[in-house]
């Protein structure tokens, strides 16, 4: 059954409601503590000097200088803090011969990106080390930069890290089903094309910062970061430091956004942590724009080549990927496993014979990348979805048409992809149909065809994505096989307070989703207790000490999963005491919103919120029973989560000026029962604008000695509200079979759809003139130069 | 994102601040308005003022008058308040109009008029404007008064005929009563500088066009005119509006950044031109 969302998603009256977020008075007020508001008495201010080129070798730092400037405490080089920390991590090691360089936090020989640290500056205030910055003194000899990443694998190419002789990091390959080249054989059509996938800059509203406060006495250590991975991250800062785990509390406090770019251990962490150890007084980092755009790791940057064979009639025979992926100058956290991820998404929901793959990480003197919202799933969705506009187009085929065509149909549920992923769920002929007719799709294609006839100067364009993508990150199995060093599970307990209130204790650390709203609905209906009486302790290992954090659209089917079977615990266990309580069987009892009753006799019963206080005084417990109703429990995900849905856009390009404007979009996506549905369509809107702003705006330029040339905002063009249209946004539910809440992650798929439905919308309105693809982002220029070439290409072949 | 160390001074009065710049040396004091251009300046640390003159409590400098055939705009009018002036709307619409496509709500309420000129910065969208509005900008310093026509105020690169120890204090415009307007910015997102802009004035006379004024935003070191397109328009008939707009980019020499290339630049010009001087003409 799809279709059903205008009942509630759940059984009880909290799951399926649009609860406004409990959150959001403190995160939009800003009342709350963001880490740069949190202040210690004798708090001393980090400043980083970093390098102004892409690649050097440091000949000499002196930081002496800066000492000598009012406020300055103390001042560091990298090789003045090398005994005290170790390499930053990467949890990904994706292969087992792949070249895994050292990461100083703070570089000690040769500095690899535009922005690498070189030195620290500690001072009374924040202002007195910005100015003493500029007293460090640094020596470089400039090394050859590496930027082109098919230069950069080159015999005899500049290397990043000389010691490893090469700039290929691995190669990651995968081949299912029958071979490529066999089912080419037999293919009417080929296809190849290249995709660039531009190196984007994550922006979270709330830049980086850290605060670490050290107990010398004990040598304990609190360590504040505006991070997605608390628990993560204190593991791998003990692992860097060599501060002991049980020594070291992390807290993530309201963060104020992250979209992958704080699911990272960053050298400012461990710097400040071991800045405080070496002096003995809190400290505190704050980065500011400019310096985040350097210095937190970027998205993206791939280079994509897929082939596709097909039948006459359109039916896919096979797919090709062949990818090169700017690694970076390091390999942080999960930097490799980016595109990995990606890989078992080009064949999308498509079904195919053969399928081949391979990833080749490349090292580049730039900032390192790592995960951006999608995370790999954005790049193959864009590159299936572009070239099935060019298949759909070389065929004379309706790309939906051509896409229905080879979808897996509804009935054939669950199937296993030829990538080898079981899809558990989804009707993606149901979110078509229901797209299609939302958008007015015959309508658009009919003015399109007036407007092509006529010759107008602004063109209309469709652009189609029928997308899924696996999210829910992960079972832990899979995880051991594609080698990444953790699992996937995530863990909440409930604890039942004495005067009848809940503390829903969760090891997700939300950093703008609405975790404290979400989790609050899914208790408050299985406790059957009001919403208002439950809160959500998150983000700091000593209140909340299991966890698995926050990514890859996991928080609710993995954290929310786990927060529904303990409080399902806690019922079981309510139940005992109310027996005894009533003296009545266990059986014979009912719970229905949040009362026990004895079957038959209505007049006997127990509140679990009176159960609560009655479990606190143990005056009258069943024999031998724990003195508690409280319950944890812990979620493996047996599979990823796969949402899918079909987003339509229709954009009016200006072939004069080049300009594009997005007339409507629409989408429907289908992310299984919704506990929320105000904060599904939150999701969904922001995921849409950084789809778009893929599309048409974002892209970390760089100029031919490494230097990033877009590091402000000025240059590197976020869209706000103005810039995007009314989103048209609708669902279908098809239950996902892998977690009781029967949820499906909503957090990056509108990024993941968007970008080719843009795209493809704006290829759509100029292939009559000529054009088969724009390299994104479509700027204004780029799209009046495509309609150049082709206007010259046309000129040739007349 | 924090300034190197300045010295601060806010003067009450005109006199006062000519005073206070009176004697500094070229580089060493900043005139601080609306801040809108010069703090994130100082914050990025590409300029290092030694002292910063806060004009913006000078009440003096705020405010639109008449003077017989020319509006007088205070330096200090934010352009918040010149969008919603009467009287820059009967007689100086184009620069209501330009000025409602500055940057965003918040920036409109702290910047101004004469902070946005005095910045001289090519890609701002007022300089543009003043262009094609024969705008004459005074300036005051320690020996009085002086107008600068802004055809020479403009002299570079985010750098006006304002000597340092000179205030902009009023912006001057002839009234353009009865001419047609309209500025056409060219800009990838709304709060993004004009990648081209173009300020087109335009008088009819018997169905023919008998003059025009057209400002260029972001096509050279300074704003421009588009002085081969005013001259094929001169005495033109109205369809002669394409192929005039065509000579709009000639004498230009725009500049690349991530957004557009010179000839990208130069090709937008054309077609802009074209468009504002049809807008402008109705």
């Amino acid at each position: 059954m799809t279709d059903q969302i205008t009942e509630p998603a759940g059984t009880g009256r909290e799951v399926g409601r649009s609860r406004p977020r409990k959150e959001d008075a403190r995160l939009v007020t800003g009342q709350t503590n963001w880490t740069d508001n949190i202040s210690v008495t004798g708090l001393l201010y980090l400043a980083i000097v970093r390098s102004p080129m892409a690649h050097a070798r440091i000949d000499r730092v002196d930081v002496s200088p800066a000492l000598e400037r009012p406020g300055v405490v103390a001042a560091f080089s990298g090789r003045d803090l090398a005994g005290g920390m170790g390499s930053l991590p990467c949890a990904w090691p994706v292969t087992e011969d792949i070249v895994l360089p050292d990461h100083p936090p703070i570089a000690v020989d040769e500095v690899r990106y535009a922005g690498d640290p070189v030195a620290v500056v500690v001072a009374r205030d924040r202002y007195a080390a910005a100015d003493a910055l500029e007293a460090v003194e640094v020596d470089y000899t400039p090394l050859p930069p590496v930027l082109d990443l098919q230069a950069a694998l080159a015999e005899g190419a500049p290397l990043v890290h000389a010691d490893k002789g090469t700039n290929r990091c691995y190669d990651w390959p995968l081949a299912t089903g029958e071979s490529f080249d066999a089912v080419r054989e037999r293919a009417d059509v080929v296809l190849k094309r290249r995709y660039h996938q531009q190196r984007l800059i994550p922006n979270a509203m709330e830049p980086r910062a850290v605060v670490v406060t050290p107990l010398a006495a004990s040598g304990e250590y609190t360590l504040y970061s505006a991070t997605q991975i608390p628990h993560v991250l204190r593991i791998m800062l003990s692992m860097v430091t060599g501060v002991p785990e049980h020594k070291l509390r992390v807290v993530a406090p309201d963060v104020g956004g992250g979209f992958g770019s704080k699911l990272q251990v960053y050298g400012e962490e461990a710097i400040a942590l071991a800045v405080a150890r070496e002096l003995g007084r809190p400290v505190k980092w704050t980065e500011s724009r400019s310096e985040g755009f350097l210095a937190t790791h970027h998205g993206r940057g791939v280079i994509q080549d897929i082939e596709v064979a097909a039948t006459r009639e359109g039916r896919l025979l096979g797919l090709k990927v062949d990818l090169l992926a700017d690694m970076g100058a390091y390999l942080m956290l999960v930097t490799p496993g980016i595109p990995i991820l990606g890989a078992f998404m080009y064949p999308a929901i498509y079904k195919m014979d053969a399928y081949e793959f391979n990833c080749t990480g490349v090292f580049t003197t730039r900032t390192p990348t790592d995960a951006y919202r999608g995370a790999g799933r954005p790049e193959a969705t864009y590159a299936i979805e572009r070239i099935m506009d060019e298949l759909a187009a070389e065929l004379g085929l309706d790309p939906v048409e051509l896409r229905r065509r080879n979808w897996i149909r509804h009935e054939e549920f669950p199937y296993t992809s030829i990538a080898g992923l079981t899809y558990d769920s989804g009707d993606y002929e149901a979110a078509t149909e229901k797209a299609l007719a939302l958008f007015g799709y015959d309508d658009l294609r009919s003015e399109q065809q007036k407007r092509n006839e006529r010759g107008d100067t602004v063109r209309l364009g469709i652009g189609v994505s029928t997308y899924t993508e696996m999210c829910g990150l992960a079972p832990s199995r899979v995880l051991r096989d594609l080698r990444y060093a953790a699992g996937g599970w995530e863990a909440a307990s409930i604890r039942m307070l004495p005067t009848g209130k809940v503390e829903v204790v969760t090891g997700t650390s939300p950093h703008g989703q609405g975790h404290v709203t979400c989790w609050s609905q899914i208790a408050a209906d299985v406790l059957g207790v009001p919403f208002e009486d439950v809160e959500v302790v998150h983000g700091d290992t000593k209140a909340a000490p299991q966890g698995m954090d926050t990514y890859g659209s996991r928080s609710l089917v993995v954290g929310g999963a786990a927060v529904h079977h303990a409080a399902r615990k806690v019922v079981e266990k309510a139940r005992k005491v109310a027996a005894h309580l009533l003296e009545a069987s266990e059986h014979d009892l009912e719970f229905t919103d949040g009362v026990f009753s004895v079957k038959g006799s209505p007049d006997a019963r127990k509140t679990i919120q009176e159960i609560a206080f009655e479990t606190f005084s143990s005056h009258d417990l069943p024999d031998g029973m724990e003195p508690t109703i409280n319950a944890e429990h812990l979620v493996d995900p047996e599979n990823f989560s796969y949402p899918h849905g079909t987003h339509l856009c229709a954009v009016e390009v200006d072939t004069e000026t080049g300009r594009t404007l997005i007339r409507s979009y629409v989408c429907v996506d289908d992310v299984g029962r919704v506990v929320n549905p105000m904060i599904v369509e939150g999701q969904v809107h922001g995921g849409l604008a950084q789809g778009i702003a893929q599309a048409l705006y974002e892209e970390a330029v760089y100029d031919d000695e490494g230097n990033l040339v877009s590091g402000t905002l000025a240059d590197y063009l976020v869209p706000s509200a103005v810039d995007l249209p009314e989103f048209v946004t609708d669902r279908t539910e098809t239950p996902a079979t892998s977690n009781p809440l029967g949820a499906k992650g909503v957090g990056e798929a509108g990024t993941i759809a968007s970008t080719p439905a843009v795209v493809g919308a704006i290829v759509d309105a100029l292939r009559p003139l000529g054009v088969t693809d724009v390299r994104m982002p479509c700027t204004p220029q780029r799209v009046w130069e495509a309609l150049r070439d082709a206007r010259a290409q046309k000129g040739e072949t007349s | 994102m924090i300034p190197a160390a300045f010295d601060y001074a806010r003067p009450a009065t005109v006199a006062e601040a000519v005073g206070t710049l009176d004697g500094a040396a070229e580089d060493e004091a900043k005139v601080l308005a609306g801040g809108q251009s010069l703090l994130p300046l100082l914050r990025l640390r590409l300029a290092f003022p030694s002292l910063v003159v806060d004009v913006g409590r000078i009440p003096e400098l705020r405010g639109v008058r008449e003077d017989g055939d020319s509006l007088v705009i205070g330096a200090l009018t934010t352009h918040h308040d010149v969008i919603r002036d009467p009287l820059v709307r009967r007689h100086a619409g184009l620069l209501a109009a330009a000025t409602a496509t500055v940057a965003d709500p918040a920036v409109r309420h702290r910047g101004t008029l004469g902070g946005s000129l005095a910045h001289a910065d090519p890609a701002g969208d007022l300089p543009a404007v003043a262009l094609a509005l024969d705008a004459e900008l005074v300036a005051e310093g320690p020996g009085g008064r002086r107008t600068v026509p802004a055809r020479e105020f403009f002299v570079d690169y985010l750098q006006s005929a304002l000597r340092p120890d000179e205030l902009l204090v009023e912006v001057r415009i002839p009234k353009k009563d009865g001419w047609g307007f309209h500025y056409e910015k060219f800009s990838r997102t709304a709060q993004a500088w004009a990648v081209v802009g173009v300020a087109a004035l335009v008088r009819r006379e018997d169905g023919h066009i008998a003059e025009s004024r057209i400002g260029l935003t972001n096509m050279g070191s300074t704003p421009l005119r588009a002085s081969a397109t005013e001259a094929a328009l001169a005495g033109a008939p109205v369809d002669a509006v394409a192929r005039a707009a065509e000579s709009a980019a000639d004498g230009t020499q725009p500049s690349a950044d991530p957004s557009a290339s010179p000839e990208y630049r130069a090709h937008l010009a054309r077609v802009l031109t074209r468009r504002a001087v049809l807008a402008a003409l109705g």
